[in-house]
């Protein structure tokens, strides 16, 4: 963690409350102005690195650029019970998970 | 009723296609439909902490098949990313898509409604498909949902089309018309009912002349291909309607309902969708390069247009039986190998869109496991062209050639069906009908015309069908001006 920002951190405290909503997290106001003062640390960070001159060299999206794929052939998959069997609520007689109802 | 004229409809479409793979496109798990809940499942498609995905071979060469039949850039880099959104369907929390780079860019497909035009395309990209979400026919379904992740992980493309529609009608032509390449290419089985394939539309509508687009309202469940005109025209008419009152459209999604033939809003939440799009740390870019490209390309069957147009150019085929023959690769095909076989191709044509689709259909069976090879109707095509049989006793030929799998040549010599070309055999049936219709040969030769076809088909039924038509016909006219 970079202990004194480069640039005056542009994140607030709404910005905080949002992507908690994003994440479904519920914050005090004290976790809120901790991670506010922390992400702000963190893009301060970011905005150090982007200052490096990268003109002419290619973006990068991984650091393995070879291909890895498989063939297509089955492979077995997870016996019923135990795909179930780390889930809160399952329904094993359906063979189903169950969560609390979600409203379309 | 308001003007409907003088509004213009601006339809963009999203077509989620199901890659025909065998396994899921991140894991070795099944894609067979209807099996029993969570069966096909593993640590990658439920989303456990650790899983890796790992890209599967077919589902990319699948994918750029399709790009590259609409014409498309294949990009010789895409990137997978994250769409983040929690909704149980999606157990890691988010969906592997792709999103600033997608695997293919462009093209576009001609369509006849609307005057002939092509539709442009914006892009193509794969994704894997969510697990299903049941909401209702549990004791305790007012508050639980429940869930089967088979469908989790599959591979699909989504198709995005440009706001180029401008009618439901012509959505709708563009909409059978992938359907028709996807299926014809073997990418995907166009079967809507199982969820294969899912048509989303943005609609809007705008006065006649305006250029601005009006807002636009996404309309999702259309889950069968009937209804994607009739789902399109609810909502054209809606948003029309409520301009017209002095309302407005407001952006939303909703949701298409068969059974009442109308359109609802979705409830959504206030906050609007951010889906925190990232590149997907697990899977490294799709490269393409052009030897891929080549070895997908050589794999391509000739297209069904490009094929209807051959047919035509080549064997002088009508433009309607160019259009039925090339419903799929495998009666297109079939037809081919009848048509060179017998040496001609209209005969060709008339027998495989007359004979053998109506039995076809009757059997419910398709072309693939047809027990009549093609070279076997050749035979009895060459047959009547010889006038060994007439075409009314080839119909029956044809029948017990299907049921038998024996050559035309051998039920024709064993049951004794050849035509009957000898004068002095046919002769003797003739003077026999003239013999027994006195009266009918008195009309004739008074003047009524019309009495010779009633004769004729006389002799016919008398030589079994058998008798040459030319002949008798020649001869019966001898007969009776005798
Ligand atoms: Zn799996």
């Amino acid at each position: 963690m970079i202990a004194s920002p480069a640039v005056a951190p542009t994140l607030t405290s709404a910005d905080v409350e949002r992507i908690a909503a994003l994440a479904h997290l519920e914050l005090t106001a004290e976790e809120k102005a901790l991670f506010t003062r922390q992400l702000a640390d963190i893009l301060a960070y970011a905005e150090q690195v982007q200052a490096v001159d990268t003109s002419g060299v290619p973006a990068t999206a991984h650091v393995l650029a070879e291909r890895t794929e498989r063939e297509d052939e089955l492979q077995p998959s997870l016996p019923r019970e135990e795909a179930l069997a780390n889930a809160p609520d399952p329904a094993p007689e359906a063979g189903l998970f169950r969560v609390p109802r979600v409203i379309t | 009723m308001n003007d409907r004229a003088q509004y213009e409809p601006v339809i963009g479409l999203e077509i989620h296609a199901q890659l025909r793979t065998r396994t899921k496109v991140f894991c070795g798990c099944g894609t067979a439909f209807g099996a029993p809940p969570n069966t096909q499942v593993c640590p990658v498609c439920l989303g456990l902490p650790g899983a890796l995905p790992v890209l599967n071979r077919q589902a990319v060469d699948y994918a750029i098949k399709a790009a590259i039949a609409l014409g498309c850039d294949v990009q010789p880099q895409s990137i997978f990313a994250r769409k983040n959104y929690f909704y149980p369907d999606l157990p890691k929390g988010y969906q592997i898509s792709q999103y600033e780079r997608p695997l293919a860019l462009g093209g576009g497909l001609e369509i006849s409604a609307g005057g002939g035009k092509r539709v442009g395309l914006t892009r193509i990209h794969m994704e894997e498909d969510a697990g299903k979400s049941l909401h209702e026919g549990f004791p305790d379904s007012d508050r639980r949902t429940y869930l089967d992740y088979n469908r989790s992980g599959v591979p699909l493309i989504e198709i995005v089309t440009e706001p180029d529609l401008r009618s439901a009608a012509e959505a709708s032509e563009f909409f059978a018309r992938l359907r028709d390449i996807l299926v014809w290419l073997g990418v995907n089985d166009g079967n809507m009912e199982e969820g294969s394939l899912r048509c989303d539309a943005n609609v809007s509508v705008r006065p006649v002349g305006q250029r601005a687009f009006g807002t636009k309202t996404e309309v999702k469940n259309v889950n069968s291909f009937r209804y994607v005109q009739k789902a399109l025209e609810y909502e054209i008419d809606r948003q029309i309607d409520l301009l017209e009152r002095g309302g407005r459209v407001v952006q939303e999604t909703r949701l298409w309902d068969s059974a009442s033939g109308r359109t609802s809003s979705m409830r959504t939440k206030e906050e609007a969708h951010d889906y925190r799009y990232f590149p997907e740390p697990d899977l490294p870019p799709l490269m393409v390069d052009a030897g891929r490209l080549d070895a997908v390309r050589a794999t391509m069957p000739e297209l069904p247009e490009a094929r209807r147009r051959r047919f035509v150019a080549a064997y002088g085929l009508p433009e309607y039986d160019a259009g039925v023959l090339t419903q799929s690769p495998a009666l297109a095909d079939y037809f081919e190998r009848v048509a060179v076989a017998a040496g001609n191709p209209k005969a060709a044509s008339n027998w495989v869109m007359g004979e053998l689709l109506r039995v076809l259909n009757e059997r419910g069976a398709g072309i693939e496991g047809v027990p009549l090879p093609p070279a076997a109707l050749a035979g009895l095509i060459r047959l009547v062209d010889a006038g060994t049989v007439s075409s009314s006793i080839a119909k029956d030929v044809f029948a017990r050639m299907y049921e038998s799998g024996r050559s035309a040549e051998a039920i024709v010599a064993a049951e004794g069906l050849a035509q009957i070309d000898d004068e002095t055999a046919l002769l003797a049936i003739v003077r026999d009908v003239v013999a027994k219709h006195q009266d009918a040969v008195a009309q004739y030769r008074a003047g009524k015309q019309a009495t010779f076809g009633f004769l004729v088909g006389q002799v016919m039924k008398g030589s079994g069908g058998k008798a040459n038509p030319k002949l008798a016909n020649q001869l019966l006219r001898r007969e009776l001006g005798a």
